[in-house]
């Protein structure tokens, strides 16, 4: 009788995952989606444990919600007092921990399984990619928060990562082949699979990071399914797989939104680009602007155009971006927001961003909505973006950023860039829309300088 | 092979289904709402704490290592969850104020 209730549990789980899912991927129904999600897991955990036949020491239950009590506290303080700006690391970083969670799985099950080729094939698939996906998203989330700065790179790496890649393939099948019992090869093929992880995303730049959070969000996925395939558990394998192709359908949709294949991503086409490009240097001279002079500048706009990238969210400036929102509004001007789709470190997180900060959902305009407004704007704000508003992306066929859709900030009759200094942006590319006839620069921290510029509009009043 | 088949194809038609499911539940989702949903899938595979839990479930009480080891699992899943859930909950919450 336990095992029927608990297939119909895991059903109507299963059943949660997908409409939660379905209704995470619109605005209106999300945050609902994602409660019923959470609903579906908090049963199929309980299921697991309360329906479970045999006998099981009190030492086992002990454990298993000792652990259970300590992730739910750790996990539920960490992801509520995040800043939402460390939000992108942050799901790099629980992405990790279920990566971990199934390279473990397949670490103890080993041994009980070495005589079933299909068991041991499909532990030894889930502990590599389990593993690969942990480490690799150590890597990301190290990246994303600033301690890995630099894109490293091995020399010839492309060909060392694919090496290594088909021997984990062929090292695991052989092992299935022969059936070996001896644990050694576990841990080889185990600390192989962790090096595999890191080598593979140190040479992705930062930019391309949600696109790898993305990647191995649903490496993840597919760890979970064979989890499930092992244990006979339905939920698991419908999560998993579930996670694992929307996650790659997402992969692939991100991609299309920066207009590069997932294969440049990955094999870097970036790297080879930099350093042509760099090589080019600054072009001619910038000039600069104070607040004070801004100020009467938007103050006497008609239509206000602001540009946000991660230079905002980085200097915490999305409370100050809103008062300066506010009191142009109260002067007569429209202000509203250009939001490129992959503006910040992660699609979307601009939006979150700027939603925290109290400005209004309709006034976050998507790039192919406010392109063709350029024209009749007075002055665009440019704070902490740059790649985005390159247009070495639409002229530059050697650039290894062109093709990517841009927002036109260069039609506009003027453009304010704001930044700390003239450094190359994410990609690391210099941008010509600095040393445009049109463009100013003002220098400094967008929290600092955006405080003055509205300390300066009020003294205007 | 054959016998492969023959023995799991439930699962295989689940996992195939579900690729399927996968790909048509996420359809046309506006780039806006990438970064929530790649939070909430995220939070979703964390449902390999169910493997975690299966796993100590069977394991015998002497098994020390693989006691620890399932313990620590059990931890890493449920982080996953519940700080999955609970961040994609944030975010969203972001959101709904309008």
């Amino acid at each position: 009788m336990n095992l029927e209730i608990q297939h119909i549990i895991y059903l109507l789980s299963s059943v949660t995952f997908i409409l939660g899912l379905k209704m995470l991927s619109n605005a209106k129904t999300a945050k609902k989606g994602n409660s019923l999600a959470a609903v579906g897991m908090i049963t199929a955990i309980l299921t697991a444990i309360v329906f479970h036949d045999g006998a099981v020491s009190p030492l086992v239950y002990g454990l298993i919600f000792g652990a259970i009590a300590i992730g739910t506290v750790v996990g539920w303080l960490t992801a509520k007092r995040v800043q939402m700006t460390k939000m992108p690391e942050l799901v790099s970083l629980f992405n990790g921990m279920g990566g971990a969670c199934a390279a473990l799985i397949g670490l103890v099950e080993f041994h009980h399984n070495t005589s079933i080729p299909t068991n041991m094939a499909v532990i030894l698939a889930g502990m590599v990619i389990g593993s690969v996906s942990f480490s690799g998203s150590m890597v990301a989330w190290a990246k994303l928060n600033g301690t890995l700065k630099n894109a490293i790179r091995l020399p010839q790496y492309n060909l060392i990562n694919t090496a290594i890649m088909f021997g984990l393939f062929a090292y695991s099948a052989w092992m299935v082949w022969v059936g070996t019992a001896d644990e050694i090869h576990l841990y080889i093929l185990f600390f192989a699979s962790i090096a595999y992880g890191i080598l593979f995303v140190l040479p992705i730049g930062g930019a391309d990071m949600p696109v790898v959070i993305s990647l191995l969000n649903s490496f993840t996925g597919l760890a979970a399914a064979f989890g499930g395939f092992l244990y006979g558990n339905q939920v698991m394998l419908t999560g998993g797989i579930l996670v694992g192709s929307a996650g790659t359908l997402l992969t692939l949709v991100m991609c299309k939104a920066m207009n590069r294949p997932l294969f440049n991503v990955i094999f870097g086409a970036f790297g080879a680009g930099t350093t042509a490009a760099s090589e080019a240097g600054p072009q001619g001279n910038v000039k600069e602007v104070g607040p004070s002079d801004l100020a009467v500048q938007l103050n006497y706009s008609k239509k206000v155009i602001i540009v946000p990238g991660y230079g905002l969210a980085v200097a915490q400036a999305q409370h100050v971006i809103k008062e300066l929102e506010t009191i142009l509004e109260s002067r007569g001007v429209e202000v509203t927001y250009a939001i490129h789709p992959v503006a910040g470190r992660m699609p979307g997180h601009m939006n979150v961003l700027l939603a925290e900060s109290n400005v209004e959902y309709d006034k976050l305009k998507e790039m192919e909505d406010i392109n063709p407004e350029f024209a009749q704007t007075d002055v665009v704000l440019v704070v902490g973006a740059n790649d985005v508003v390159n247009p070495a992306a639409k002229n530059d066929p050697s650039s290894p950023i062109y093709g990517m859709p841009i927002l036109d900030v260069e039609n506009a009759k003027a453009c304010i860039v704001n930044k700390r200094s003239m450094n190359a942006g994410y990609a690391g590319i210099e941008n010509e829309l600095f040393f445009r006839d049109k463009t100013q620069m003002l220098f400094g921290d967008a929290k600092k300088v955006l405080t003055e510029l509205v300390t300066e509009l009020k003294a205007l009043d | 092979m054959i016998e492969f088949f023959t023995e799991n194809k439930d699962m295989i038609f689940i996992v195939i289904l579900m690729i399927f499911v996968g790909v048509e539940v996420i359809g046309k989702v506006p780039a806006v709402l990438h970064t929530p949903l790649m939070s909430g899938a995220n939070a979703i595979h964390g449902v390999v704490v169910v493997g975690a839990i299966l796993l100590m479930l069977n394991t015998e009480t002497d098994n020390y290592l693989a006691l620890a080891l399932g313990t620590i699992a059990v931890f890493l899943g449920t982080l996953n969850v519940v700080g999955g859930f609970v961040v994609t909950d944030r975010m969203l919450e972001m959101f709904k104020k309008k």
